[in-house]
């Protein structure tokens, strides 16, 4: 049976995190591991919320080595949690925020005292085990789970490692302004570090002068792991930034003008990240260089049913693409935008069918239906809007239901009021009619 | 406080509001920004990446940086009258 280590640091006493103003050895994190895996309940299944990303690392590595299972749900609604309660009755809250009011038996994580006995060598985990499951909202409301295995975990971010040029045991510090419970935050800013001897930095900077801060406060060599978003408002704010040796984003696609502005301000490349909660993350491109995306070694692109499915490499199982994929020669490929249904808002992904779904099933509510508009901007968030039926209820209404189960960058900006939909002779709403009767309402509202 | 200094704060709570509105594309219009009404959730319906905008333009309106790491951070965002107190404090000269 072939296993990976905890973590790929090769001395007990070398630098893997750095956290609430600390370095934090090897020998000093197994010590935080056993220290909370000592606490866990007994219970399978760990909803895992910590907002500061080493105690997120922390928890992380107690539940793998208490055989325990991570889930990363889309969000943390009431619904959401509703779900991952009755898709696994054991589950419990472990969190970092006294004011946390996740209804599940909830742990707030103890205060790190450096004094239980940990490991005293980096324990190894089979690579077959179950150590995380991460879901995607699925089209009737039910969230869909992607279990990930240990081994393919590894096998990921050390090829991303790779692909990135980023060197093992460096003691590079990877700063992330993403939440490590996002897919993309759990593997560039908890896995890659861990899994390529560098340095995990627990804080999640928010205002652009966070971000300066965090990269100021960690010694070089640094790298800032970010979204087309953040580094937008980074670059607005005109801040004095740090050096750094590279820039990753991902989330959304970032345009080539942002991308060069991005490259001259810090001086060094940026690298996009293309991936998804299914495949992680699957290929990489230097948005400078040309608009192609270069595959991971041993990925594959296969064209079935009018569809791309990506597989190999750590892909757990073939996985069907939502985007629209041009192959080219050399494991290169283009992306030429979202198949129809799927929205992403600021990284985070939902379909039209399951947001309308929620709209629909609220009381009171005799139709309706979600938007995304046209001109979905790069780095300006786009916001959805949607048209409801429903006589008798308010805006806040309807808002007030649907902030019970969606997450709140869904949330329809603006929600019009109507008698009825264009529904056509089959009951289908076209998409052109749908988007007529949201140009002629808004029009005359600001009219 | 003085009567000039509560219509100075007046004026600031407007203008911010109108900063808001026309960075967010709100619905609604300055005026109807209730002062105690909170901007994030049930209130207003503003999420972490709106707070992220309006951070920006009041900090390039008015000289200021935000900073995530007090705990007053939630308290600031708290409403638009917490938000003009915190700016009006602190606001370049």
């Amino acid at each position: 049976m072939s296993s990976s280590p905890l973590v790929s640091h090769t001395a007990l006493e070398q630098p893997l995190a750095w956290f609430d103003g600390e370095s934090i050895s090897v020998s000093r994190f197994l010590a935080d591991v056993a220290q909370v895996a000592a606490m866990l309940p007994s219970g399978d299944h760990v909803l895992n919320v910590c907002r500061d990303r080493y105690r997120f690392a922390v928890g992380l590595a107690a539940a793998i080595t208490a055989d325990k299972v991570s889930l990363l749900p889309p969000t943390h609604t009431l619904e959401m949690v509703q779900r991952l309660k009755a898709f696994a009755p054991d589950v419990f809250c472990l969190h970092d925020n006294p004011d946390c009011d996740i209804d599940l038996p909830r742990v707030l994580f103890p205060v790190l005292n450096g004094k239980t006995i940990g490991a005293t060598r980096i324990p190894t985990i089979e690579d077959d085990r179950q150590v995380a499951i991460v879901f995607t909202s699925g089209s009737t409301g039910a969230p869909v789970p992607h279990p990930k295995t240990w081994g393919k975990l590894v096998l990921n971010v050390r090829a991303q490692a790779e692909c990135i040029g980023l060197k093992q045991n460096s003691g590079c510090a990877v700063i992330g302004t993403v939440p490590p419970q996002h897919m993309y935050g759990f593997e560039s800013t908890v896995l890659l570090p861990l899994q390529s001897g560098n340095v995990l930095c627990g804080i999640q900077p928010f205002y652009p002068a966070d971000i300066v801060s965090a990269l100021e406060n960690n010694p070089v060599p640094r790298m800032l792991v970010s979204t087309p978003l953040h580094l937008r408002l980074l670059l607005e704010a005109g801040l004095n930034l740090p050096s750094v040796e590279r820039v990753l984003s991902a989330t959304s696609p970032l345009s080539l003008q942002l991308a060069g502005q991005v490259e001259s301000a810090f001086g060094v490349p940026l690298l996009e990240i293309y991936g998804s909660t299914e495949t992680g993350q699957i290929a990489i491109r230097r948005t400078t260089a040309g608009e192609s995306w270069q595959l991971f070694p041993e990925v594959r692109l296969v064209e079935r049913d009018e569809r791309f499915w990506a597989e190999g490499g750590h892909i757990e199982q073939p996985v069907s693409l939502n985007d629209k994929i041009e192959l080219l020669p050399d494991a290169r490929f283009l992306l030429h935008g979202r198949l129809q249904d799927l929205v992403n808002i600021a990284g985070k992904r939902n379909s039209l069918a399951s947001l309308n779904h929620h709209l629909t099933a609220i009381p009171g509510v005799l139709d309706g239906a979600f938007f995304m508009p046209d001109d979905a901007s790069h780095e300006q968030v786009t916001r959805l809007a949607a048209c409801v039926v429903a006589p008798g209820l308010s805006a806040h209404d309807v808002l007030d239901a649907l902030r019970q189960c969606i997450d709140p960058v869904f949330l329809p900006r603006p929600l019009l009021f109507v008698d009825e939909l264009p529904r056509n002779s089959t009951g289908k709403l076209p998409r052109e009619a749908l988007k007529q009767l949201i140009h002629s309402l808004t029009r005359s509202e600001t009219a | 406080m003085t009567q000039g200094n509560i219509q100075n704060l007046d004026a600031l709570q407007r203008e911010i509001a109108q900063l808001m509105v026309k960075a967010l594309n709100l619905e609604v219009s300055a005026d109807e920004i209730d002062p105690d009404q909170p901007l994030y959730g049930k209130g207003l319906g503003l999420d972490s990446i709106d707070i992220l905008e309006i951070a920006l333009v009041v900090s390039k309106h008015y000289g200021l940086q935000l900073k995530a790491d007090s705990e007053d951070n939630h308290r600031i965002f708290g409403s638009l009258r917490s938000l003009s107190d915190y700016v009006a404090a602190h606001k370049a000269a």
